[in-house]
């Protein structure tokens, strides 16, 4: 599923609203979360699970090419743990 | 970094200040959008978000685990888990505002 199959699916369930409002809100929802993120704010969203910043610290890296040393500064990636509900929803089947 | 937790309630309120629709409606929509992610996913479905991420469901086999506090021995059976792949324009948004004065080397 990809997000303009979202929006389709989100339109058609909601015949009342403009196409233009429904990929509106859907990209809302992703902008938000985003925006929480890039902050250093937490998104938590009970069931389906919680979005946060984690905090890579600074490394002496190596070129695996050449063998060669180099600096890798800190950085900060986004993270994922899955809510309880959906990894129950996701192992109730098989 | 705020830390502060975003919740239901204030991407609800986002959406409703985006869109001229009652808070209702907007709080319900999100789930909506939250409930069909759940089931693609549950579907075995891989759901791609452009410029956020990608969440897909990998399959986990069985290994042997250990009771950490007893030492005993104890299966974990073969389970899926949801995997969520950022985005590199997600990626490059959290560092960019965390990290606004590191000169690029080179």
């Amino acid at each position: 599923m990809t997000k303009s199959e979202l929006i389709a699916w989100l339109a058609a369930a909601n015949p009342h609203l403009y196409q233009r409002d429904v990929e509106r809100i859907v990209t809302t929802i992703f902008d938000e979360i985003t925006n929480a993120l890039a902050v250093g704010d937490r998104v938590e969203l009970r069931g389906f699970g919680a979005f946060s910043v984690k905090q890579r610290g600074a490394r002496i890296g190596r070129n695996p090419r050449t063998g060669e040393s180099v600096q890798v500064s800190e950085k900060f990636i986004p993270y994922f743990k899955t809510g309880k509900q959906i990894r129950d929803k996701l192992n109730s089947g098989s | 970094m705020s830390g502060k937790t975003v919740t239901r309630a204030q991407l609800g309120q986002a959406v409703y200040q985006e869109v001229g629709l009652s808070r209702n409606e907007s709080a319900e929509l999100l789930e909506s959008v939250l409930a069909e992610m759940s089931s693609a996913l549950a579907r075995g479905e891989t759901v791609k978000i452009s410029s956020f991420g990608s969440f897909s469901v990998r399959q986990k086999g069985q290994r042997i685990g250990r009771n950490p506090k007893t030492g005993e021995e104890v299966p974990i059976l073969p389970r899926k888990v949801l995997v969520f792949r950022p985005s590199q324009v997600l990626k490059s948004r959290i560092n960019e505002r965390m990290r606004p004065v590191v000169p690029p080397q080179e």
